[in-house]
């Protein structure tokens, strides 16, 4: 079959997809989208979180078919997106990602999303396959609870496992882009 | 073409810095937070088929026939493989001993072992072939424990056993045994005014790292095939997987893909031989991505163990003696085993002065799962029961479980029950009064103006109390674990180290073989370099097999091998910079002359501070490059009667406090908080050892109340591969975790760092079951605990 449906604000369109597989597979193998990670397959490790509609769902657990017309935000768009959602709401002066020139290598330079550039800079990345997930779940948090409490960001985040941390430097990173985004605004 | 997702190498420098002892971000950090970054199972190729395997569906059996007619004819499949189709006489691998079948022969051993494999256009193609191969078992009856494993006319796992072990075992069911005999047990009990015995369970761990076995084979046109892999260590694979293709190492080319974590997991193979097999079949690059389900089968896991133990201590609280024995279950296949049994045995005393010990321990072979690498190896096993013994001592004693430890806490000068004296600081007692002394958490944190706040209680959103029959309890623990391979390993690594001026800066490239496993081993390599050669400018190199074998990354021992490898490459770079600087300009000043010249801010400097030259000037149109192989000390093997040696590299220590609360009608445990204090020698990076000890603390608190992967003992079938079943903290499952860094240099270590890694996983778990214990004022003598063992619906050992 054909599925038509936006990704990171672009139209695209998947041909060839067979019934039985998911968001996940079309993203990662048909639109060239490998950010959002393969971990179970079964919606228990959140490491395909994506925006659907704006929701977070696991997009190894949506089939393909269901996306038809719909708008999906995957990692790789998470930092227009925020982008985007600041300057929706009036606040130009902090823009979400700051542009500088981009190093091919190491991605320096390369715009980011607030919760993106707090990830790196408290330290809450280490292997990494977590971490696309991790990011567009809390990012979807702090659009809904810009000051949220730690209770409230493991509540959020409860649905994304991760291996390597224990999760100190993830609620770090969470708090970090809260209070940058709190001052920004 | 090139396989999209290959490697490129990174460069970092011009933001920061960034020598050792700061906390510099990763270079690989924002591709990790865009998405760009190449995981193993990211691999792309055009015209890239898919891998599957095909898993015996039961425990032990004889294979009668094996029909792969169906799964051949369904269109879009290219290749069925079973153990018939493989090229040369080597059909079978393993870390030490050469025990596993690359496909199985006649016989299956364990529960998922591979049987056949196939290659199609799409992954679900490739599955639903692989369920159309008949396998025609009759099944065997199973070993699964000790008694079964060495009864009068119990079947034998490996008939015809070769290995270097076997001449020494009881048993042939036996895969190793080691004991260690030191002092007079007999003499020493006598004194004893108290005695106490435990018998200890320890349940079947995974590694569960999250991103599944992966990679692509790509098959090139001199014969050989370049395996896009994520590994612990590229060179340990390749002397593996060559034999088997029947090619020479050097047309296996290896380069390191993303690895999404490791913990021990990938120092066995997996899927490389099977993917490389079918590449190299078909002419096409073939890519395998195990599922979840299937990664609980693809690799070893951490030994299950029953332990004996048995400590006498005098009346004022001093430790007499001890005997243990500890029985791991290795499962079908050797894997790491031999060394495992060498670190339970070795280390079975904990970190306290016995000196009269009687201990024994030995791995099974069994047909349940294989076990091999976790973190901790070995160790983790026995700091769960010798610390249970801690605390039942100090009851018996009237003492405070703390001061008890401390009494008896070993030092350095101590002489460990192998008779290797303990030659840099072990700051035991230290440690425990640190980590005591953080403060507490507050009492009934979970109360607010609103209410109970459910989240912050046992059962969380369950909504299961609102603070009726919970109990709160504190923990301790401590532990000690070896960092290095041991036992007469020549445990190396390689590094080659380049300087040359790009762009009119002076640019430093490191090229090792190192596996990046999340640890921020490229992190710490690029901060090494720019301490030694005073170069902002490090450019890191893929990991690949062009390079010599940098070791495992394991054992907690990558910056301290290979970051001492990478040192040492620099001083010789050093060395030839400054050469060709006194050829270039040594009239120019007497300083060229004197020995103690340093590279610092891109200049050649004296150890005064002043400037001699730039490197940029020094380096004009030459560049230096060195390859050297480094070694930390030797060691020895352990006799195989007494367990004497010194079988250690280094020994790194941490302590645990753990706050819980317990739900005492329900079983239900909130850890409220995981103190952990540890000796790291010296932080390179502060940031990273952070998150290695709080990562390694997690894995422990998942050991004590969750995380099992459960055999049924009549079949040894594995009830519970997904993560719906087997459980991992989660965000809400795991504490803050406070951290007291102590940093007392080990002299015979680079910069005096001691391994990170390892320790935190070790006395977590313990600290977490004296904290139920103390809440609940029950026995506990199994890990994990669950609900049924807190409530009095079953009893704890089961």
């Amino acid at each position: 079959m054909r599925v038509n449906f936006t990704v990171n604000g672009r139209p695209q369109e998947a041909d060839d997809v067979w019934e039985g597989e998911s968001l996940l597979y079309v993203l990662r193998e048909r639109l060239g989208l490998p950010g959002s990670k393969n971990a179970c397959e079964q919606g228990e490790c959140g490491s395909c979180t994506v925006r659907l509609d704006g929701v977070p769902v696991c997009s190894c657990l949506v089939a393909a078919g269901q996306v038809e017309g719909r708008e999906v935000v995957t990692v790789e768009g998470l930092a227009d997106y925020a982008g985007q959602r600041s300057c929706g709401t009036g606040d130009r002066t902090s823009p979400s990602g700051t542009a500088r020139d981009t190093d091919s290598q190491t991605g320096e330079g390369t715009r980011l999303a607030p919760i993106q550039q707090a990830f790196i800079d408290a330290g809450a990345v280490q292997c990494g396959f977590c971490t696309p997930g991790l990011l567009v779940a809390a990012d979807e948090m702090l659009e809904r609870n810009p000051d949220p409490t730690d209770a409230d960001i493991r509540e959020a985040l409860s649905g994304n496992l991760c291996r390597c941390t224990g999760y100190e430097k993830i609620m770090d990173a969470v708090r970090l882009a809260a209070a940058r985004q709190s001052e920004g605004a | 073409m090139a396989a999209n997702g290959a490697p490129t190498k990174i460069t970092q420098g011009s933001q920061t810095k960034g020598g050792i002892g700061e906390s510099t971000l990763r270079p690989d950090g924002t591709l990790k937070v865009t998405g760009e970054f190449a995981y193993s199972s990211d691999m792309w190729h055009e015209d890239m088929l898919w891998g599957q395997i095909l898993r015996s569906t039961v425990a032990h059996a004889q294979i009668v026939s094996i029909d792969t007619s169906e799964a051949l004819a369904l269109p879009g499949v290219h290749a069925v493989l079973t153990y018939d189709d493989l090229p040369t006489d080597v059909k079978h691998y393993g870390l030490e001993i050469r025990d596993t079948p690359v496909l199985a022969h006649g016989k299956v051993r364990h529960h998922g072992e591979p049987v056949a494999i196939v290659a199609a256009d799409h992954p679900e193609t490739a599955r639903r072939a692989a369920a159309k191969i008949k396998v025609d078992y009759r099944e065997l009856p199973v070993i699964t424990d000790e008694a079964s494993a060495t009864a009068p006319d119990a079947v034998l796992v490996h008939e015809n056993r070769e290995d270097h072990h076997a001449g020494h075992v009881p048993h042939p069911n036996i895969l190793h045994r080691q004991p260690i005999v030191r002092g007079d047990v007999a003499r020493a009990r006598a004194r004893a005014d108290v005695i106490v015995e435990g018998e200890y369970t320890f349940g079947m761990q995974d590694q569960a790292f999250l991103g599944p076995e992966s990679g692509l084979a790509v098959p090139e046109e001199d014969g050989g095939v370049h395996l896009y892999i994520a590994t612990q260590w590229l060179h340990s694979d390749l002397r593996q997987i060559a034999p088997v293709l029947g090619l020479p190492e050097d047309k296996v080319r290896m380069t390191l893909s993303g690895v999404g974590g490791a913990f021990g997991g990938r120092e066995d193979l997996s899927m490389q031989i099977h993917a490389c097999l079918l590449a190299l079949r078909t002419g096409k690059p073939v890519k395998i991505v195990y599922n979840r389900f299937e990664s609980f089968f693809g690799h070893v896991h951490r030994h299950p163990a029953k332990l004996h133990y048995e400590h006498g201590a005098t009346r004022d609280g001093k430790l007499t003696h001890m005997k243990c024995r500890i029985v791991l279950d290795g499962g079908a296949y050797a894997s790491a085993s031999p060394a495992v049994v060498g670190n339970a045995s070795s280390l079975s005393v904990g970190p306290y002065v016995i000196d009269d010990v009687d201990i024994e321990a030995l791995a099974l072979y069994t047909n349940n799962p294989p076990c091999g690498a976790m973190r901790g190896f070995g160790a983790v096993q026995a700091c769960f029961a010798y610390e249970a013994q801690m605390d039942k001592l100090a009851a018996r004693l009237g003492m405070d479980p703390v001061e008890f430890r401390q009494l008896n806490a070993m030092e350095q000068g101590t002489v460990m029950p192998t008779g290797q004296p303990v030659d840099s600081p072990a700051p035991v007692a230290e440690l425990l009064r640190r980590v005591k002394a953080m403060p507490m958490p507050p009492e009934r944190q979970w109360e607010s103006s609103e209410g109970a706040d459910v989240r912050q209680l046992p059962g969380g959103l369950s909504n299961t109390t609102h603070g009726e029959g919970v109990v709160r309890g504190v923990g301790y623990a401590v532990g000690i674990k070896n960092v290095g391979f041991s036992e007469g390993f020549d445990d190396y690594s390689t590094a080659r180290v380049r300087m040359e001026v790009v762009g009119g800066e002076p640019v430093v490239t490191v090229h090792t073989a190192m596996a990046e496993v999340g640890q921020g081993g490229v992190t710490v390599h690029a901060q090494i370099a720019r301490t030694e050669l005073g170069v902002t400018q490090v450019t890191i190199n893929p990991a690949d097999t062009r390079v010599g074998s940098a070791g495992s990354t394991s054992a907690s021992r990558q910056t301290y091998v290979t970051g001492g490898a990478i040192r040492h490459a620099c001083e010789l770079v050093r060395e030839k910079v400054l050469e060709i600087g006194r050829r270039k300009f040594g009239s120019h000043h007497p300083a060229w002359a004197t020995a103690e010249l340093l590279l610092e801010g891109g200049k050649v400097v004296t150890d005064g501070g002043e400037a001699l030259a730039d490197l940029a000037d020094v380096l004009e149109g030459e560049s230096v490059e060195v390859e050297e192989e480094w070694r930390h000390r030797p060691t020895e093997p352990f006799h195989p009667r007494t367990g004497q040696g010194n079988g250690h590299v280094q020994y790194s220590f941490a302590a645990h406090r753990a706050v819980v609360e317990v739900d005492t009608e329900l079983g239900l445990v909130k850890v409220i908080e995981l103190a952990c204090a540890q000796d790291v020698g010296k932080a390179l990076n502060p940031l990273s050892v952070l998150g290695q000890i709080q990562g390694g603390t997690t894995q422990g608190l998942g050991m004590a109340v969750m995380e099992e992967i459960v055999v049924d003992p009549k079949t040894a079938k594995v009830k519970n591969p997904s993560f719906t079943d087997y459980l991992i903290p989660t965000i809400l499952d795991t504490p803050t975790i406070p951290v007291d860094v102590l940093e007392l240099a080990d002299e015979h270590a680079p910069y005096g760092l001691r391994g990170v890694g390892e320790a935190p996983t070790l006395s977590s778990t313990p600290a977490v079951l004296a904290a139920i214990r103390d809440a609940t004022g029950l026995e506990l003598n199994r890990t994990p605990v669950r609900p049924e063992h807190l409530t009095g619906t079953r009893r704890s050992e089961g």
